[in-house]
């Protein structure tokens, strides 16, 4: 949803730290996930997730979620994907050149970085290029694995 | 100009230490020469003699020919094709690979193509939106952006493997480029976003467009700030706009274009517009040439590119130097001295 993404932006702040806060839990509970079995909880996982981040950000599934490296603006909502910032193409009014009744994502992401904590410097991390079979796959349940080194 | 360790002019130099290709783009660059860069429109045609007919437009006035890939998503011959003709007579080629056509798997084939081929200089760009073009009903591909483009060409070429980690046996020494808007919102993070680029690989870029030298100005001053200047050539895009209402047009339709109303006004009191959109060009690049960390031009007039001759000659820039052309040296009276 378009309004609540933008509003996600301007309280890029609070939400981050509450996504902070959100991932450490998730990834202290990975001695429960793991009893319980990853593969069983990819479905309501992702489901759940799928909900919240798309009510939030319009989340798209990557599975791969950069947000806190975005300014909390989801760069899967630009129409070329670009997870590096902006394109040349944007419009003077800071809006997309594909869709120009939206915000470039890009120029919403720069303004969101500035108000998080070392936002600034996590927009400036050159993302690698994405992977396509993570689509569709919880990120939160991946990153709880990946930091707790276990390879799956 | 020519190179003392030139064994035919046209073909592939040695690589001198400190360089990353064999091609004359760089070595221009390198010595530290103002260098300029123009655009061939690739035809709708299965033609080889009309890319000739384009590139000879450019003899005598430009270092390398951007081969463009696909702009503002239409449908022309494709980038690969052009740059293969234009190394079998010895041009020197900017191959341009946008990300909305092709996946990894293309794109990297790609890249062992062209330089397998000649093709010293890579401009990695994100593309167009399809929607801009002839063919809005296609898919776009987007697999890679430009950052991760430029890391893709850099590891083929530095760490000698693909994306997925097999190895190549020989790796494409290419010099890598993009393209950077100085001028298109954010403008506070595009030099930022530079710095990211010359992070990724970009050894040059060739920006949008300038007819706004304050903003250019306030955007090198932050590449110098960001400790960027020596690190990447940048060749600033300029061309003649051919009357107010094209300016206007332009200035609406081009995704990114951003031009001043004073320039518009210029134009449309002018009594021969196209002369005055030349005289306004010349002037930018007076005025452009002089700035710290600028190394050239891009010049781009599309369909105007019979005004180039003129652009450059009376600019000054090549200060006499007449960048290679096929039959350069067999040219029996050129009235410029040769360097």
């Amino acid at each position: 949803m378009y309004t609540m993404r933008r509003w996600s932006v301007r309280h890029a702040r609070g939400l981050s730290a509450f996504y902070r806060g959100f991932e450490a839990a998730i990834c202290g509970l990975h001695p429960l996930w793991k009893w319980i079995g990853y593969a069983r909880l990819e479905r309501p996982v992702a489901a759940a997730e799928r909900a919240i981040k798309g009510l939030l950000f319009d989340c798209r599934m990557c599975g791969q979620c950069v947000l806190s490296s975005t300014g909390m603006s989801c760069p899967m909502n630009c129409p070329k994907n670009l997870r590096n910032g902006p394109c040349g193409g944007v419009r003077s009014d800071g809006c997309c050149e594909v869709r120009p009744e939206m915000k470039c994502v890009w120029h919403e992401a720069v303004a969101g970085s500035t108000r998080i904590p070392g936002g600034v410097e996590a927009l400036r991390t050159v993302q690698p290029a994405i992977d396509r079979r993570l689509q569709g796959r919880s990120s939160w349940l991946r990153v709880a694995r990946l930091r707790a080194g276990d390879p799956g | 100009m020519n190179f003392h360790d030139e064994p035919v002019p046209g073909y592939p130099l040695p690589i001198l230490p400190g360089h990353t290709s064999p091609g004359r783009l760089e070595r221009v660059l390198r010595a530290g020469e103002f260098a300029i860069t123009s655009e061939l429109a690739p035809p709708d045609s299965a033609d080889p003699e009309e890319v000739y007919q384009r590139a000879r437009l450019f003899d005598r006035y430009v270092d390398a020919i951007n081969a463009t890939d696909g702009s503002g998503a239409n449908c022309h011959m494709s980038s690969l094709a052009v740059c293969a003709l234009l190394t079998r007579v010895g041009y020197a080629p900017v191959m341009q690979i946008s990300c909305r056509d092709r996946n990894r798997i293309a794109i990297q084939g790609d890249i062992l193509g062209c330089a397998a081929m000649g093709v010293c200089n890579v401009l990695c760009l994100s593309g167009d939106g399809v929607q801009a073009g002839d063919h809005p009903q296609a898919a776009p591909v987007f697999d890679l952006d430009s950052m991760s483009l430029l890391s893709t060409a850099r590891t083929l070429r530095d760490e000698h493997r693909f994306l997925s980690g097999r190895k190549i046996t020989y790796a494409p020494r290419v010099l890598l480029g993009a393209a950077e808007n100085p001028f298109a919102p954010p403008v506070e993070w595009r030099a930022q976003r530079l710095a990211k680029k010359v992070q990724a690989g970009a050894q040059f870029i060739q920006t949008q467009y300038c007819f706004d030298v304050p903003l250019l100005r306030s955007f090198l001053r932050q590449v110098e700030d960001l400790g960027l200047l020596g690190k990447v050539f940048i060749l600033v895009g300029v061309g003649p706009l051919r009357s107010a209402k094209a300016a206007q047009w332009m200035r609406t339709h081009v995704p990114g274009l951003h031009i001043p109303d004073e320039v518009i006004a210029r134009m449309a009191g002018a009594a021969d517009a196209a002369r005055e959109g030349r005289q306004v060009c010349i002037d930018l690049i007076q005025e452009i040439r002089s700035l710290p960390g600028v190394s050239g031009i891009h010049l781009m007039a599309y369909r105007q590119e019979d005004s180039i001759p003129e652009i450059v000659d009376r600019s000054g820039v090549l200060r006499g130097r007449i960048p290679w052309y096929p039959g350069r040296d067999a040219a029996p009276n050129s009235n410029r001295t040769l360097s």
